[in-house]
């Protein structure tokens, strides 16, 4: 059996969930097994049914007053639980925040190791997996061993598809073994986004600006462009580090993922670190003043010049364009 | 309060990987060193927590022995102590990290308050070791932290979760593993270098372990290196990025 442990937000499997239970199946029909889900919380109930279309037998549902609220050392002990009861020969979940820490919990519980962020399974003893490294610039090639295979997938690498229905379908609920000690971290409390603007992650176009913009004041036209443009700004590490803008308009490996219709880069050079954040991005228009910048090989559209000159000017073309 | 931060060595890459030929490691022969972003906002938590509590900090590492380097980085920050665990080869996977980290501290017999990590290292990716940690030394962990308090004993941290913030409240001892945007670390000053470069490193060495999870080789990425259009060079570049914009169906009504 390959468990899937399958997240969701508000009662809607989420993505990398669905991406995750794809893979699985794949994996299950190799090994001739069947694919059993895992869900947590009361919470969970609305999304049990839609399971069965990725290819799910079973659908474990643990329950619990206490599991309402989010504890990491808690889910992972619920997936111990099951491991327990079901002996899968793999468990698996999304390469998310959440995925990943539970999935470390369950490695430290157990004493197996873990493969983050994979890309590719192949079974066997050990399992063959691919995974993601350096947030996504680089793969590894690498044999997962232990006597249950735990490995996260990571989100986006493959496109979620349902699959033939699995024939039977059933759901059982159960009462994981849960000491008090599993929920000695445990969420608090939860506060919202501030809402308003178009986030990073979500906005259709983004103007980053690098260390080439000069100053936190160069950041001004980056604004009005992004403005007229009905997109955000974003920027580099650099700009970060140097205290331009804040953390949260950083783009890359230990920032914010983009995914616009358009990212304008300027003054950006490049770096993979900073590509991985953008590699989403469906078009890339560059702004820079070397032509040898490395990002130009990630670029579909660059004009080679001074940001300070080239981005007003692209203002008013605009501005004109638009007949302001 | 006694804070121990944990930090990894790793190349910083720039604008293209290079492997080398035996494809086990990326080819470092023309590259500078460092840590994540997110293990050097960990150094300067700790730095400010002791500055504003009193105590000491530690920094380790596990390690090739030129690691030293980064320590003496993080003492240069303010790290007051530096611990490097010399460890080479291949099999150093989260679990054994994580093992070989929570025996030196036990043999050190440090009660510590707090240890940071890193939430993930920038190289190997694997999410881990502080959870790991905890587990072995039975303390509660919060990973992803971006904003940390500590009061009345409790850690109070902040992170993102779906649809907003998380908080969550932890007794001391804890494991905390943070995220780069947690605060923005300091420049070293000339004099926290030059106290660095004379500070002792405490050395341990260690055999390296049978890994779960074994390196085969590293590839690249399929290259998709693309065909860039030069569109002009300065303002003369404009208008043609005017067409695009309006081509591709951003440009405004
Ligand atoms: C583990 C790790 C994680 C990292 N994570 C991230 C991350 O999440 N995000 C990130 O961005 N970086 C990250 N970095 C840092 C990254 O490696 C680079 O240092 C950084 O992205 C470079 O920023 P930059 O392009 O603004 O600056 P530079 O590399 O200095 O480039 C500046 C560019 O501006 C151009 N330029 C200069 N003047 C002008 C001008 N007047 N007009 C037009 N162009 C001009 C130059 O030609 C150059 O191409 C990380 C590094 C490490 C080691």
């Amino acid at each position: 059996m390959i468990v899937g442990l399958v997240e969701h937000d508000g009662g809607v499997v989420s993505e990398p969930s669905l991406q995750m239970l794809t893979l699985g199946r794949r994996l299950a029909e190799r090994l001739g097994e069947p694919l059993a889900a895992l869900v947590i919380g009361s919470e969970a109930r609305p999304v049990v049914d839609g399971l069965a279309a990725y290819g799910v037998e079973t659908v474990h549902h643990a329950v619990d007053d206490r599991l309402d609220r989010y504890a990491p050392d808690a889910w992972a002990a619920c997936v111990v639980d099951l491991m327990g009861t079901a002996g899968p020969t793999a468990v698996l979940a999304a390469g998310t925040d959440r995925g990943n820490e539970v999935m470390a919990h369950v490695g430290a519980r157990t004493g197996l190791p873990v493969g983050a962020n994979c890309t590719e399974v192949q079974p066997g003893d050990p399992f063959l997996v691919t995974r993601l490294r350096w947030g996504g610039s680089l793969l590894e090639d690498a044999r997962l061993h232990g006597e249950v295979k735990l490995l996260t997938v990571a989100p986006h690498s493959i496109q979620a598809e349902e699959g033939p229905a699995a024939g039977g379908w059933s759901v059982e609920e159960f009462s994981p073994a849960l000491q008090d000690t599993d929920f000695r971290v445990q969420v608090a409390r939860q506060e919202g986004r501030p809402a308003g603007k178009v986030s990073l992650p979500e906005a259709r176009v983004v103007v980053g600006g690098g260390r080439g913009v000069g100053s936190p004041e160069g950041f001004g036209p980056l604004e009005e462009l992004a403005e007229l443009l009905g997109g955000v700004v974003g920027c580099s590490r650099v700009v970060t580090s140097l205290g331009w803008r804040p953390h949260t308009d950083q783009v890359g490996q230990t920032g914010v993922r983009i995914a616009p219709d358009i990212y304008i880069a300027c003054g950006i050079s490049g770096a993979i670190q900073h590509m991985v954040g953008a590699k989403g991005a469906k078009r890339i228009l560059v702004i820079n003043t070397d032509r040898q910048a490395p990002i130009l090989t990630h670029a579909d559209y660059a004009i080679i010049g001074d940001v300070q000159q080239v981005v007003p000017a692209l203002v008013s073309a605009i501005r004109e364009g638009k007949g302001l | 309060m006694d804070v121990l931060v944990c930090v990894k060595r790793v190349p910083v890459t720039g604008g293209r990987i290079s492997l080398t030929d035996d494809e086990q490691d990326i080819d470092t022969r023309y590259l500078g060193f460092t840590v994540s972003p997110h293990e050097e906002c960990a150094v300067e938590e700790a730095v400010r927590l002791v500055e504003a509590h009193g105590g000491s900090s530690t920094v380790l590492t596990l390690g090739p022995a030129v690691a030293e380097e980064q320590l003496r980085d993080a003492m240069s920050m303010g790290a007051n102590r530096a611990v490097l665990i010399e460890a080479e080869g291949p099999g150093w996977d989260g679990g054994a990290t994580a093992a070989a980290i929570a025996r030196a501290i036990g043999d050190a017999g440090v009660e510590y308050d707090l240890l940071l990590f890193g939430n993930e290292s920038a190289d190997a990716g694997g999410y881990q070791v502080g959870i790991r940690v905890a587990h072995l030394l039975d303390l509660p962990c919060v990973t992803g932290v971006k904003h940390l308090e500590i009061r009345d004993g409790k850690a109070v941290a902040r992170r993102e979760g779906p649809g907003g913030f998380e908080i969550y409240e932890v007794p001391l001892p804890a494991v905390i593993t943070v995220k780069e945007g947690i605060n923005l670390p300091r420049y070293p000053s000339i004099p926290g270098r030059l106290r660095a470069k004379k500070a002792p490193v405490e050395r341990l060495h260690l055999d390296a372990p049978q890994p779960g999870l074994e390196k085969i080789r590293l590839r690249l990425p399929q290259g998709r290196d693309k065909q860039v259009e030069i569109l002009g060079d300065g303002a003369a570049g404009v208008e043609r990025a005017v067409e695009v914009l309006r081509q591709i169906g951003v440009m405004p009504p």
